[in-house]
């Protein structure tokens, strides 16, 4: 997990200047809101950048999250935590992001697979192959490309159960909230995932863990 | 001996088992289940070199930044996001339409239910053509612009491209909607074009001001690259082409009718 977990003193200093920003927000100090801001963007966009799988869409949801947390404002609790609250309406947007992509993307998948026999002669179509020549292709870049599928197939409930869970390490109870779901069912998601990923992965996790033992990895 | 199952040594990795000093006992005593999470884990540390881009020391700054002149002075009213004046500027231009529309559609299609329904439509998917029309022509000339511009003299070390900063901010918030009301409509492929010159009218916003001739070209071959001046008047293109084709038949006028049905 690479959540690193600060110390008590400095979380519970951070929590305290967080409800202080907070009262002053909601007492009409703007500027008190750009403290929390500042303090949490980096947080939110790690979490997003691991959900979406992009920079552009994880710029997207920072920015909508911290609107979001702005606008409902009045909603939040004293008693809980500012990053915890804003985390969590994050999540819940790049949920609503992901599942629009998928959309979009279907949607353009349908047409292409109808019209094949047109897609060489159509100039948008001439763009480069993204697939690596075998010159490029090193072995690493291999499995960078295999772990971004991979995680693109999950679902989006897997995808986030485990970004939270792994990464984040957020609790078990945490996760189940953003997505709407009893703790049993969130340990299973988390599951699910890491199996998923398993079965892709393991080939090349294998590959790599022997070319690290025999000291002939790049 | 009975082995862990899968599931357990996942939960156990991933810190979410229930009974985790059975667990931690037979492992201790269970040379397979050892290398089954060994394996387990090399999963999992594979997937942990996958790095997250660090978006900056400033990066706090540029979030507020960015969405500071969208806040209302006080949070907790929903509306007050609508005031934000680049948001109530695109809004006013598609509710504008909108009403023009369908002021002109009821003018002019009295018809029947069905032609009705029809006509909604088409004043629909016109309003959306002819707004995006507008937009993207708009986002072209500032590429078209940005794609031409160079130092005044060769020794200019820096070249100011605010001017079409500006404008890239100005037409990322219209964007949003666009693409946003692309989807709704079931629109795939404008979305898509959209969002990809979503993606270039970020960069340029994110610009600095001020930049060195070596990122302007750097930020012109991202645009020639992306292919994206292409792409956008070629969609352009197709939506004249909607417009002439959802563009309503001249209304045939009474004496006309009245004509016809002495035949």
């Amino acid at each position: 997990m690479n959540r690193m977990p600060p110390s008590v003193d400095s979380t519970q200093a951070s929590a305290e200047s967080d409800a202080i920003a907070v009262e002053r927000t909601l007492a009409g100090d703007r500027d008190a809101y750009r403290v929390l801001v500042e303090r949490h963007s980096h947080n939110v966009f790690r979490l997003a950048y691991r959900m979406t799988g992009n920079r552009h869409d994880a710029e997207e949801v920072v920015q909508e999250a911290f609107l979001r947390g702005y606008q409902k404002l009045g909603q939040f609790a004293a008693r809980s935590n500012f990053g915890t609250w804003v985390y969590r309406i994050a999540a819940n947007y790049a949920i609503d992001r992901m599942r629009q992509r998928q959309k979009e993307e279907a949607r353009r998948e349908a047409p292409r697979a109808e019209h094949w026999d047109g897609m060489e002669n159509d100039p948008l179509n001439r763009v480069p192959d993204e697939a690596p020549t075998p010159e490029r292709l090193t072995q690493s870049m291999e499995l960078r490309r295999q772990m971004e599928q991979a995680l693109a197939a999950l679902s989006y409930a897997e995808r986030t159960a485990f970004v939270m869970r792994h990464w984040e390490g957020c609790g078990i109870e945490e996760i189940a909230e953003v997505l709407k779901s009893s703790s049993n069912a969130t340990k299973n998601t988390v599951f699910r995932a890491v199996q998923k990923l398993r079965r892709a992965l393991q080939p090349f996790a294998e590959t790599k863990a022997q070319a690290r033992a025999m000291g002939t990895e790049s | 001996m009975k082995h862990m199952t899968e599931e357990e040594l996942i939960a156990y990795r991933e810190g979410v088992a229930e009974q985790r000093a059975v667990i931690l006992d037979h492992l201790a005593a269970c040379e397979e289940c050892r290398g089954e999470l060994e394996r387990i884990e090399a999963v999992l540390a594979a997937l942990d070199t996958l790095a997250v881009p660090e978006p900056g020391a400033d990066y706090g700054r540029h979030v507020w930044k960015e969405i500071a002149p969208r806040l209302t002075e006080k949070p907790g009213r929903w509306w007050h996001v609508w005031m934000d004046p680049r948001r109530l500027a695109a809004a006013s231009v598609i509710v504008a339409l909108i009403v023009a529309a369908f002021v002109a559609g009821r003018i002019t299609r009295p018809g029947k239910t069905v032609d009705n329904i029809a006509s909604k439509e088409q004043v629909r998917e016109r309003v959306l053509v002819v707004a995006v029309g507008e937009h993207l022509g708009h986002s072209e000339r500032m590429l078209v612009e940005l794609s031409n511009a160079e130092p005044r003299d060769p020794a200019q070390k820096q070249v100011n491209i605010s001017a079409e900063q500006r404008r890239a901010e100005d037409l990322l918030q219209e964007n949003r909607l666009y693409r946003q009301t692309a989807l709704q409509e079931g629109d795939a492929g404008l979305a898509g074009v959209l969002d990809e010159l979503e993606r270039v009218l970020l960069d340029v916003a994110h610009s600095p001001e001020e930049v060195t001739p070596a990122q302007l070209e750097a930020i012109q071959k991202k645009i020639e690259g992306r292919g994206i001046l292409f792409k956008v008047r070629v969609v352009n293109k197709e939506l004249q082409q909607r417009q002439e084709a959802t563009k309503p038949a001249p209304a045939q006028n009474d004496s006309t009718k009245r004509e016809g049905n002495k035949v």
